[in-house]
């Protein structure tokens, strides 16, 4: 589905990550995890388009996408969360979704400022979709709050209901469970589950272990901006390189 | 919740039906007097700062030059209708979208600026546009300015009165806060207001912010070219002080105390600026002084703009009745 061939980026002098290669299986959730510092969001950055790579390839099944924008990569199907929610604060909770259904619409200026009558019909079906997302994710009955008015969960619930409007092949999930509460984070887990039996290949970066051991089929370890190790779960908590690099070296 | 948004729908038309009210009966308590020809310039202001707002109060980007297009529209009508003896809405059509497509082409460059750097940019767009105005005098007349420039007809129907003009720049007016009221609850708007929270979210949503921020830009210019048009035909008379750095400032004012990121907002600053000047004109020579201080003290004391202000006002000085409603 996914995969990085070879990705390196420098800022300057700074090497944030090389060499990074691993594919994103079709169907699967894969899990990104390295200590602070490792370069799994510049990762992110990179595989969403928002700084291009120094080196290396971005696939796309089977495109290089390498040089594409951010808005067009989400219109052929990856999409990207914020480990900041980026929601748009001055817009309702109902609006943020319906921008994520930008690409499914096509209204331009003309037809929206002189509300032509296919652009009403649009609009409705938008809202209708949005709404069905909003249940997606279990906020419904917010649809009409500022979305900066809202608490930090039901942000981030937010902003997967806005990713997952514009269909996406491929979702990638940049800390998802940071400041959730543990209710939260179960609850967090469940609605990737119920993501990835949507069709939806899921990438996620995360800190909680218990969450990435609970629900991903693959991991891949950064550290340093190299890769450290990529497997199972259960060959990755048996692996002693990674155990260094989160524990520190051990004596024998 | 869809019959809320119904219900939200079908107020927002009454509230732009009774606008319009308002509008066509304003100038009747004074129609031969003074003040209905200040109204006139109250509908041109309305245009122009409508314009900057869809740019700055929804999509987030400044601009310093909203004049250039005021002007360029000005003198695009009074030129051609003078030195070519063009008919005036052949000469408004083709002035308006000969500025539109400058603005569409110089807004590539100039919009890939953010912040301070697009200020600049803008700002110079506006200063060597006013050279222009101010050079070509053989074209414009320079700083003496350009006179002669026909009113307004349709078949034997002349706009040449006040209260005439009052309702042809108002009706010019209206149609553009009705584009834009539409605009800004679709698609589009929603694509301007996203790039204006987070723009690399936006992005990320699919919005294709570089094309979104030219079409807003472009379609501002359009607006300012037409108010110019309608400017140069009721006056008159044009000159480049009338479209120099300090209106393109005004219009920020007007912005700021009318409510960014609201139509009627733009509105509403229009008017109380359109008539400030002349209830302040012991200040006259110092008004850029008065206008800065004005931008000092809402962004400082009322963010929102009055449009948000005055209710927020009467929400605290009336909690009683509101309660917990």
């Amino acid at each position: 589905m996914l995969r990085l061939e070879g990705i390196g980026k420098r800022f300057g002098g700074l090497t944030a990550l090389s060499g990074i290669t691993f594919s994103v299986i079709e169907g699967s959730i894969t899990g990104i995890i390295g200590p602070n510092g490792a370069g799994k969001t510049t990762l992110f950055n990179v595989a969403t388009g928002i700084y291009p790579p120094s080196e290396g390839a971005v696939l796309l099944g089977e495109k290089n996408i390498s040089a594409l924008p951010p808005e067009r990569r989400a219109r052929i199907g990856l999409v990207r969360t914020f480990q900041n929610i980026e929601l748009f604060g001055k817009m309702t909770v109902l609006e943020n979704v319906m921008v994520g259904l930008h690409t499914q619409s096509k209204c331009g200026f003309l037809a929206c400022s002189l509300r032509m009558p296919w652009q009403m019909s649009e609009e409705r079906r938008i809202r209708e979709k949005a709404l069905e997302w909003l249940d997606f994710v279990g906020i419904p009955d917010l649809a009409d709050v500022e979305a900066g008015a809202l608490p930090f969960g039901k942000g981030r619930l937010l902003e997967i209901a806005r990713a997952m409007a514009l269909e996406p092949k491929i979702l990638l999930m940049d800390e998802p469970a940071a400041g959730l509460n543990s209710r939260e984070t179960a609850e967090l887990a469940e609605l990737i589950k119920k993501i990835r039996d949507l069709g939806v290949t899921v990438a996620l970066v995360e800190h909680d272990m218990d969450l990435v051991m609970d629900i991903c089929d693959q991991i891949v370890v950064l550290n340093l901006g190299t890769m450290l190790a990529q497997g199972t779960p259960r060959e990755i908590q048996e692996n002693p390189e990674v155990i260094a690099a989160y524990l520190g070296e051990s004596e024998d | 919740m869809a019959k809320k948004k119904k219900v939200a729908l079908k107020s927002d038309k009454i509230k732009f039906l009774v606008f319009c009210l308002v509008v066509l009966l304003a100038p009747l308590p004074f129609a031969k007097g003074y003040l209905s020809n200040v109204l006139i310039f109250v509908g041109v202001n309305s245009m122009l700062a409508l314009g900057l707002n869809l740019l700055l109060g929804y999509a987030g980007q400044i601009s310093l030059g909203q004049a250039a297009f005021f002007g360029l529209g000005a003198y695009g009508s009074g030129v051609l209708t003078t030195q070519f003896t063009m008919n005036p809405w052949l000469a408004m059509v083709l002035v308006a979208v000969s500025v539109a497509l400058f603005a569409f082409l110089i807004g590539f460059p100039v919009l890939k600026l953010k912040g301070h750097y697009l200020a600049m940019a803008t700002l110079g767009v506006g200063i060597i546009a006013n050279i222009a105005f101010n050079e070509t005098v053989d074209l414009t007349g320079g700083p003496s300015g350009l006179s002669g420039i026909p009113n307004l007809s349709i078949g034997g129907f002349t706009f040449d009165n006040d209260l005439k003009n009052y309702y042809l720049v108002w009706g010019f007016a209206l149609v553009a806060i009705l584009l834009s009221l539409n605009l800004v609850n679709s698609r589009v708007g929603r694509g301007l207001r996203a790039i204006h929270d987070s723009e690399v979210a936006a992005r990320v949503m699919g919005v294709n912010a570089r094309i979104m921020k030219v079409q807003v830009f472009t379609f501002s210019a359009l607006i300012s070219a037409l108010a110019g048009s309608l400017y140069a035909h009721v006056v008159t008379f044009i000159s480049p002080t009338s479209f120099s750095f300090a209106v393109s400032v005004e219009l920020l004012t007007m912005v700021v105390i009318g409510g960014l990121g609201s139509v009627y907002g733009s509105i509403l600053g229009a008017l109380l600026l359109t008539l400030l000047p002349e209830l302040l004109r012991a200040f006259q020579d110092f008004d850029i002084i008065v206008y800065g201080l004005l931008l000092i003290s809402m962004t400082i004391y009322l963010p929102g703009g009055l449009v948000r202000g005055i209710p927020e006002l009467f929400r605290r000085l009336v909690p009683a009745r509101r309660g917990n409603a």
